[in-house]
């Protein structure tokens, strides 16, 4: 049951090619569309149907997303695809864009006819030479073959994209930071509301998904809604990737059903390695909650399962460790990375990521005090919560979960002033 | 309207109004660093957040709108903790050193720190240290204490106009300064030292001079440009102006002030200042008593007029200078038989002045400017010239109004420019009888009498029908002429041209005068053909450049400096030499006023005397003298009736200057506010005559417009403040075969002089632009006329 959706092609020969995926069939529903006209509405209903949620990190369901568009409204709207992927631990969408690419362009392309955008942007992150390369390659394809641009298929209907490569900033990876970034500004997330669908790209009305979202939604189409939804499980429609790291003999990408138990998945992943035991798992991305094994061994791969186990699915971005891990120390590195990730905008985050960082930082080299524990805390319940961006929430999500399921390691370096593992 | 309730008070609020605008409203405060009434929301300090009824988390009340039925608390255990964890966040960088800051004892993050902040700090890293930039002779920064707020960032991209500051790097690293190293040069900086809410930008000329507690806050009116900004004067130790800050006026300034206004006041203790009255006997210069000094005035007019008649003694005086002085000295030399009265020194034509208006204005109130949908500048770098017209035109042009300029020089306005015509200004004229001719066909009005001989040779362009049509089409619309317009040497003609297109267009006909008082000057009859009120004078006098060039035997001079202020220094320098007397009322003295002077009466400037401005809209702002004037210096209307009773002249018995604003209010109260004037063709217009003929144009350097600005020692060190050169595109310094940098000489009417060469591609053809009220361009005689320039 496993590659039924982006991943359907990987198997066949160059399956990034506009060969292959057209004799895999696709294409056909953005044919289908322009030549039957089908209603937007229909589109959206069968979305919602599939219980496709998106697949970026926040799980939001995609075809309520797309029905507050306000299509009618005059003047140009925008679909832009979110494909910076800066998550620690995730890095699913390279491979769509790396081995599927059509998928990514055919979804855009229907979820432009859908919201009523003539234009899309697909967002890359600045590190993604190759996938860039492969994306610009496939969208050459795409116009050589009449599939984009003006009139396509003497439809009436015009369809433009365009693919921008960032500079590498983590923040750019949130939507509002993305589209100033696009527009070619500093990449500051802004305040909502207004959200994008009311005052998106230039100031124009814009719906932004992640780029597994879009390019599952061509397969939706063509098996139906339902077929998607029963992929997965009742509000979990379809599959799903999850980019599974650490400390497993077969790390990578894996397109599951949703709620495939996470045992079953690190099967798949190889187990962990070197015969060692599972100590934590980070199960979406390292902003989410970290879990102890014994919690995340009885968990299942979805939305809902992972949330009831304390945690987040986010991008799917599992991270696993093993017994000799220490917990300061990676906690350290988290902390570390959000210190220098954040854009310096509101001042909870600013200052406070970097405060984070340097009490996990003296924790873990032996000269953290007793208060520093609760300290810890405290500053991250400032942050979270009270930014303009997630970013402060990512923050703070990790110390407080390391701290709650951890605690008497950060007690014993205290104590100790070494490491207990 | 909805209903809100705030900490349990049941209030209306405006649709769509933010909490902290509601807030405010009835009162309740809610603490905030990034949030200013007149800027974008950032909601970056997280300062202000609030706990609002059924939200998960505390919102910033920046940038939460009301909605009906809203429950807001801005006290409640979870408010207050959220606050007070943002205020521990922006402490544990920022220094602890409130006694060594500048700002310290007005500063917004101390005080909300006494009520927010700890008394103890949980941060015990090193704090954060951010190298200091220098951004100009104005702003004193220490960017250490900056905490982000980004309000100066925002002045500059949403108000001036131009982003000189921005943040650079990224989380902590984040720094406020210029992107590459370069100064802050808009004209308008100087408002982010008030906009700071630390000690991050302070204002250099002020800085470690006074504590806020030792300051005295009275309110005055800025008496430079024809806006009257108000502003408030802090005072030390009840004699000293220190500082200067605008006074929030909605309809005039808003809560800005350009830099031209606010540190002018260093001029007050300038090394120039004339603090008694002084005689020169005999070639010598010596202190004397008042009682002297004014002896030897009414004993040398006296003389003169004995010997060589009234008509032989003229009287000029600044713009600047104050209603009831400008009264005072036309009242005075009136009684004495004297005509010869004006306030006019840069014009050039006077022939049409029996038909102008009572007071040339601006023909609309100064908030109005920013509801036109077009407006067509004539001859004038409002930017530069009165920047916040120019902030209130940049407001309609960003919603998308017209602004369209006709210039001699191409300046960048800061705000998009529909169209714009750059030519010499010897070719204004053709431009303008095109615009109209273009209206005329347009409109399909009858052309007025003469009008189709007067243009028959002028051709119509694509830039006339544009601007002719945005005019038309603009529901409210504008022509405005700048001083470049009005102290042209063909002002008449661009007058009547100006008018025609704004009766054939259904626009206002506006003038962005030159001076703080050119309205009041008018007003107050300080001219040779008007008593105050408007009404023609019995007999009309000599103008200002008659005077000059007629060589009277004495004059008497009030807050000006003739030899740099008039459209031709060389004959006004010449005239006031060969005089017999010259009495300045002054409140500086210079070499060249030393040395044709007799009598110099030292008289209190602006902020030291009572006084009374009337600005480009025609708004009487009276106000007190807010220090007492320095040392003997006394307030030219004193010294104004005490030299009328000296005199024997009659009603010269105030006994305060309100006395005398009263009686100008009773002679002007029938002043009727129009522009228009009379139709009265001008002579034909005739094309390419003067396509072969280099023009000076002469614009008033920004900070050299009157005696104060002119001896402010920080603005004469801004970018603004340039040195005279002789500045010309790049085609006509082939032509002529100068290079920039290397010196050329300017010639005109038998004065030379030797001034380096700036190649300038924002210069018109066939014209040079060598800035007025310089010392150093003064020896080159007329503004507007025909130059040669040639290699050294």
């Amino acid at each position: 049951m496993a590659n039924e959706v982006c991943f359907s092609t990987l198997h066949l020969d160059k399956s990034w090619a506009l060969s292959t995926y057209q004799a895999a069939g696709g294409y056909a529903v953005w044919k289908r569309i322009l030549k039957n006209k089908t209603s937007p509405d229909d589109i959206i209903s069968e979305l919602k149907t599939s219980a496709l949620r998106g697949r970026g990190g926040a799980g939001f369901p995609t075809g309520l997303k797309w029905s507050f568009m306000p299509r009618n409204t005059p003047g140009q709207k925008y679909i832009v695809c979110n494909s910076d992927e800066g998550e620690p631990g995730t890095c699913k969408d390279r491979d769509i864009l790396r081995y599927n690419p059509h998928a990514l362009i055919e979804g855009m392309a229907i979820a432009g006819y859908t919201i009523g955008a003539s234009i899309g942007y697909n967002y890359m992150r600045g590190e993604f030479y190759e996938p860039y390369d492969r994306f610009e390659t496939a969208l050459e394809e795409a116009y050589k073959a009449g599939i984009l641009g003006k009139n396509i298929f003497k439809s009436g209907v015009d369809f433009d994209l365009h693919s921008h490569i960032g500079a590498g900033a983590y923040i750019c990876g949130e939507e509002t930071a993305l589209l100033e970034s696009l527009e070619g500004k500093k990449g500051l997330p802004r305040f909502k509301p207004p959200f994008p669908a009311s005052y998106g790209l230039f100031g124009r009305p814009t719906t932004i998904n992640n780029t597994e979202t879009l390019a599952s939604v061509p397969y939706i189409l063509a098996n139906g809604g339902k077929w998607f939804l029963e992929l997965g499980r009742p509000n979990n429609g379809g599959s799903k990737l999850f980019s599974v790291s650490g400390h497993v003999n077969k790390p990578g990408n894996y397109e599951v059903p949703l709620g495939t138990p996470f045992a079953e998945l690190l099967e798949m992943a190889g187990g962990v390695w070197k015969g060692k035991e599972l100590k934590a798992v980070i199960p979406g991305g390292s902003s989410t909650p970290v879990l102890p094994a014994k919690i995340a061994m009885e968990m299942d791969m979805d939305y809902d399962s992972i949330a009831k186990a304390g945690s987040m699915l986010g991008a799917g971005s599992v991270i696993i460790m093993d017994e000799t891990t220490c917990m300061v120390k990676t906690l350290g590195r988290l902390a570390y990375f959000y210190y220098d990730e954040s854009c310096g905008q509101c001042t909870p985050c600013r200052e406070g990521t970097g405060w984070l960082s340097r009490v996990v930082n003296r924790i873990e080299i032996g000269k953290g005090q007793q208060q520093d524990l609760d300290l810890l805390l405290d500053v991250a319940g400032k942050i979270g919560g009270r930014t303009i961006c997630g970013l402060g929430d990512a923050a703070a999500m990790p110390v407080m979960s390391f701290l709650n399921h951890y605690r008497d390691e950060f007690q014993f370096h205290v104590d100790h002033k070494r490491c207990m593992v | 309207m909805v209903s809100i309730e705030i900490d349990g008070k049941k209030i209306q609020a405006r649709d769509g109004a933010l909490v902290i605008e509601a807030a405010d409203d009835a009162g309740v405060y809610i603490p905030r660093f990034c949030y200013h009434k007149k800027l974008s929301i950032a909601a970056n300090c997280r300062m202000c957040l609030i706990e609002v009824e059924k939200a998960a988390k505390p919102l910033p009340a920046c940038a939460t709108p009301v909605t009906d039925g809203m429950v807001i608390f801005t006290k409640s255990p979870k408010a207050i903790d959220a606050q007070k964890g943002v205020m521990e966040f922006l402490l544990i960088n920022h220094p602890l050193d409130c006694p060594i800051c500048d700002q310290g004892g007005e500063c917004e993050l101390q005080d909300i720190a006494m009520g927010y902040g700890s008394d103890v700090s949980k941060f015990t890293e090193k704090k954060r240290v951010v190298k200091d930039k220098n951004l100009g002779p104005l702003i004193a920064t220490d960017m250490t204490r900056c905490i982000h707020c980004t309000r100066c960032v925002r002045f500059g991209a949403e108000v001036a106009g131009v982003r000189e500051l921005g943040a650079t790097g990224r989380g902590e690293h984040t720094e406020i300064g210029t992107y590459i190293t370069s100064n802050v040069s808009s004209e308008m900086s100087g408002n982010v030292i008030d906009l700071c809410p630390v000690g991050a930008l302070t204002s250099k000329p002020f800085r470690f001079s006074a504590r806020a507690w030792e300051l005295v806050e009275r309110d005055t009116i800025a008496p430079h440009d024809c806006i009257g900004s108000n502003l408030k004067v802090h005072v030390c130790n009840g004699r000293e102006v220190v500082r200067v800050v605008p006074r929030e006026n909605e309809a005039i300034n808003e809560t800005w002030i350009s830099d031209r206004d606010r540190f002018s006041y260093e001029a007050l203790y300038s090394d120039d200042r004339l603090k008694t009255p002084m005689l020169k006997e005999n070639g010598a210069w010596r202190e004397v008593d008042w009682e002297t000094a004014l002896q030897a005035v009414i004993v040398g007019i006296n003389k003169t007029i004995t010997d060589s008649g009234a008509d032989r003694v003229g009287a000029l005086a600044a713009p600047t200078s104050t209603l009831e002085e400008l009264y005072l000295m036309q009242k005075l030399m009136r009684q004495m038989g004297v005509n010869n009265i004006d306030h006019r020194l840069r014009q050039l034509d006077f022939s049409d002045q029996q038909q102008a208006p009572v007071f040339p204005w601006l023909g609309q109130p100064i908030n109005n400017l920013e509801n036109n949908n077009a407006v067509l500048l004539i001859g004038s770098n409002v930017r530069k010239d009165q920047p916040i017209a120019a902030h209130r035109l940049r407001k309609a042009g960003v919603r998308g109004s017209k602004i369209m300029t006709l210039n001699a020089v191409d300046y960048d306005f800061y705000m998009p420019i529909m169209a714009k015509i750059i030519t010499s200004p010897m070719d204004y004229k053709h431009q303008l009888a095109g615009i109209a001719k273009a209206l005329l066909a347009q409109t399909k009005q009858p052309a007025p009498n003469g009008f189709e001989k007067l243009v028959s040779k002028v051709k119509i362009t694509a830039s006339h029908q544009a601007i002719a049509s945005a005019l038309v089409e603009g529901s409210v619309s504008s022509v405005l002429l700048g001083p470049q317009a009005i102290n042209h040497p063909e002002a008449s003609t661009l007058r009547m041209l100006a008018q025609l297109i704004t009766l054939l267009s259904q626009s206002q006909l506006g003038y962005l005068s030159e001076a703080g008082n050119s309205v009041g000057a008018w007003m107050a009859g300080m001219l040779p053909h008007r008593v105050a009120g408007g009404k023609d004078a019995d007999k009309t006098g000599l103008n200002a450049l008659e005077m000059l060039h007629k060589g009277l035997r004495a004059y008497v001079l009030l807050g000006v400096e003739p030899e740099i202020e008039s459209a031709e220094s060389v004959i006004a320098s010449r005239a006031l030499n060969d005089a017999d007397f010259v009495v300045s009322l002054t409140s500086f003295s210079s070499e060249a006023m030393r040395q044709y002077a007799d009598v110099m009466l030292p008289i209190a400037p602006f902020a030291e005397t009572s006084a009374t401005f009337i600005n480009a809209e025609g708004q009487w702002q009276s106000v007190a003298g807010v220090v007492p004037p320095l040392g003997e210096t006394r307030p030219a209307w004193k010294v104004l009736r005490v030299l009328g009773n000296l005199f024997g002249c009659s009603g010269f018995d105030y006994i305060t200057s309100d006395d005398v604003l009263t009686e100008v209010k009773q002679l002007t109260k029938d002043c009727q506010t129009d522009n228009t004037v009379v139709w009265c063709c001008p002579a034909p217009i005739t094309t390419n005559s003067n396509a072969d003929i280099l023009v000076r144009i002469a614009e008033v350097q920004m900070y050299a417009g009157d005696s104060l600005q002119r001896r402010a020692q920080a603005l004469q060190n801004t970018h603004d403040a340039d040195f005279a050169a002789i500045r010309i595109n790049k085609a006509c310094a082939k032509k002529f075969g100068l290079k920039d940098g290397v010196k050329a000489t300017a010639a005109q009417n038998g004065t030379e002089i030797t001034l380096p060469v700036v190649v300038d591609d924002n210069v018109s053809d066939n014209s040079v632009l060598i800035h007025c009220g310089l010392r150093d361009s003064a020896a080159l005689s007329t503004d507007f006329t025909p130059i040669s320039i040639r290699p050294v």
